[in-house]
């Protein structure tokens, strides 16, 4: 052969005529899941490791996912653009009140697109008058806007919120907690309650309001009610307002002066969906801890499927000298062990994602989040569990391909 | 040839020859398990070494099957002198031209018969189906064309070296290198597998049978006596 300028080993397999030793790929599969086929639970409990941990780091990363997207979601119903404008409160900060024309000054802002007012009312609510006073059961009384349940995008659990009409009588229209704690859950019309010495019929009932949860506790009137029937001077205490969302930070920056020109460093203002932001934002430090978690599973896996590895070796000495025998290279036994290192790691990883998955789901259905796995973390996922069973079947892949197959064949 | 029997009929004849083959394990102290070995077999033959335990069979054995390399000397198989192969090229002789037996049968205990015989073919590149074929026929060769499907733990002793032997056959080697095949067997298997080497040689396969009992040698058409790694006797082809 005139193959000059080939490489000496194939000079010599192309001179000698032999034609050389060849494990088809679907062969070599067979050979790497062996050890698999005939020591199931050791197998089993080698993925175990791994499986725990991309459990882990998929679970994890899903909920995150999960739970973010519902923020966002919720974020989206409720609005970024809420502002709330309170009186500061306690002492030597103010009174606890905003002048009575903050809500008019605040809607002459150009980006302020509507604006609420809430005034506390000082008075007590019972489910009825026999009930001795001091048990109020810790519920506010509210008298505000019409407009306030658009504005904080709430929702009524059953019955009507005020409109201009019932806010010139005694209604109320109770918060999901003040309506627990009267025990009113269903609207019939005609429930009264015992409001600040006078009967008030309630006309509806509250959801849970997700950007401002002081309501819940409260009893809401209309502002012309408080001022006809409880004799109640209407100043408010917060105003609460929505803004042209391209503007928020300059809306922000000129409330206080706005609400209360004389003492601006009585006023608060705050952005509600700032806390729930917030609240992402711890969650997110919890996921890095449990991905370390999850990272630490996986190398302790990673040490479980190596020592399996080698185990399996040195028990199958005899195996790797028949097969060297039968005409196996060195390359080929390397390829068996290391395809069944990865393999017990693509088991556990595969089961790892399945299992990450599925509490995922059972997390998010219990919370009503909409399950969303990141494709990184299945495909990142079962990356680490390969590059993990890649390394720890490296050394006794190549312990078994160095074997002499005449001590391996000895051996048994 | 300067071997010490009768010279083959013609060169090409020669299935396996080695040449003052000497092994010498590194151990300390060193043990020469071969000093000097002359030995070849021509194709069809049927040769029966026999020798102490300790006299190097085993260790001839491996340097005829090209699992290791000797120390000093030659040594050709199929027409290959293996100090001009790479080990990767030792791995292709074995699996083209070499087919082994061994006392404690070697087999994969999952498999059924048919699968470790075709396992014989494995790293010959041969499509499965190819392989599959040519173990069943390997398989009936050696009176086991009913027990295809049975996994290796669930036969008999003399039914597993029948599937080892069929599984040496399967790939048609140039020669085919059995140590203590009837080590494992009591006697009547013992008896049965012989019987079966010497039909399957009838047919035209080369065998070496490395044994420990003369009997069984010396009831072979030519029998090797092996002492402390060296050949003490050598009966060459008997006519018979
Ligand atoms: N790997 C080895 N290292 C050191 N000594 C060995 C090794 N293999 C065999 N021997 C020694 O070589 C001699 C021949 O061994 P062996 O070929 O197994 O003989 P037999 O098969 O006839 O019993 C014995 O003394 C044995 O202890
Ligand atoms: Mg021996």
């Amino acid at each position: 052969m005139a193959a000059s300028n080939t490489t000496r080993g194939a000079v010599m397999s192309n001179g000698n005529g032999l034609e050389p030793s060849r494990l088809h790929s679907a062969d070599a599969f067979r050979t790497a899941s062996v050890g698999l086929q005939t020591r199931k639970l050791r197998a089993a409990l080698s993925a175990l490791g791994i499986m725990i941990g991309i459990a882990a780091m998929v679970g994890v990363l899903g909920l995150s996912e999960s739970s973010k997207s519902d923020l966002l979601a919720q974020l989206d119903r409720l609005g970024t653009n809420l502002l709330t404008v309170q009186a500061g409160s306690g002492i030597g900060i103010g009174s606890g009140e905003l002048p009575v024309e903050a809500a008019g000054m605040i809607s002459r802002i150009g980006p302020v697109e509507q604006t609420s007012t809430i005034s506390s009312v000082d008075v007590n609510v019972y489910k009825s008058d026999y009930v001795p006073e001091g048990q109020t059961g810790g519920i506010t009384v509210q008298a505000v806007d019409v407009n306030l349940l658009e504005t904080l995008a709430g929702s009524m659990a059953d019955g009507k919120f005020l409109d201009p009409a019932t806010a010139t009588y005694p209604t109320a229209v109770l918060g999901s907690v003040a309506a627990e704690r009267l025990a009113i859950h269903a609207v019939t019309g005609t429930q009264q309650i015992w409001l600040g010495g006078q009967w008030f019929t309630v006309i509806g009932v509250l959801d849970e309001f997700e950007l401002n949860p002081d309501l819940d506790r409260a009893a809401l009137i209309g502002l012309t009610t408080a001022e006809d029937f409880l004799d109640h001077e209407v100043v408010p205490s917060s105003v609460l307002v929505r803004a042209n969302p391209d503007f928020i930070d300059e809306v922000t920056s000129v409330l206080s002066a706005t609400a209360n020109p004389q003492n601006p460093e009585e006023v608060e203002v705050a952005r509600p969906s700032d806390a729930l932001e917030a609240k992402e934002a711890a969650d997110d430090a919890f996921t890095a801890l449990f991905l370390g978690l999850g990272a630490v599973a996986l190398l302790v896996g990673g040490v479980g499927i190596a020592n399996v590895m080698v185990i399996s070796v040195l028990e199958r000495r005899s195996e790797i000298g028949l097969r060297r025998a039968l005409g196996a290279t060195k390359r080929h036994v390397a390829v068996q062990f290391l395809g069944e290192a990865l393999l017990l790691s693509a088991v556990g990883g595969i089961g790892g994602i399945i299992l990450g998955w599925a509490v995922t789901g059972v997390y998010a259905n219990v919370k009503g989040w909409s399950v969303l796995i990141p494709p990184i973390a299945i495909g990142g996922g079962m990356a680490a569990a390969l590059l993990i069973g890649a390394i720890a079947g490296l050394y006794p892949a190549v312990r078994a391909a160095r074997m002499s197959p005449t001590e391996a064949l000895r051996s048994a | 040839m300067t071997t010490g029997h009768p010279a083959p009929a013609s060169g090409s004849d020669v299935v396996l020859s080695l040449r003052g083959v000497t092994k010498e394990y590194p151990t300390t102290p060193p043990v020469r398990a071969l000093r000097g070995v002359d030995f070849s077999v021509t194709r069809g033959e049927l040769v029966g070494v026999v020798g102490p335990s300790g006299s190097g069979k085993s260790t001839l054995l491996h340097i005829m099957g090209t699992l290791d390399r000797p120390t000093a000397g030659e040594v050709t198989v199929a027409g290959y002198n293996i100090d001009e192969l790479s080990d990767k090229d030792l791995s292709a002789l074995r699996a083209r031209h070499i087919g082994f037996v061994f006392q404690q049968f070697h087999l994969l205990s999952g498999y059924t018969a048919l699968d470790n015989v075709a396992d014989g073919l494995l790293y010959t590149g041969m499509n499965v189906s190819d392989r599959r074929d040519l173990a069943h026929r390997a398989l009936t060769r050696v009176g086991l064309g009913h027990r295809l499907g049975h996994v290796a733990t669930k036969l008999s002793g003399g039914e597993r070296q029948r599937v080892a032997v069929a599984r040496a056959l399967v790939g048609t080697p140039s020669i085919v290198l059995a140590d203590e095949p009837t080590g494992n067997l009591d006697t009547k298997n013992s008896d049965a597998i012989v019987e079966l080497i010497r039909q399957i040689n009838d047919e035209g396969v080369t065998f070496v049978v490395i044994t420990h009992n003369k009997e069984i040698a010396e009831a072979f058409p030519r029998t090797a006596g092996l002492r402390d790694g060296r050949i003490e006797y050598d009966s060459g082809r008997r006519h018979e």
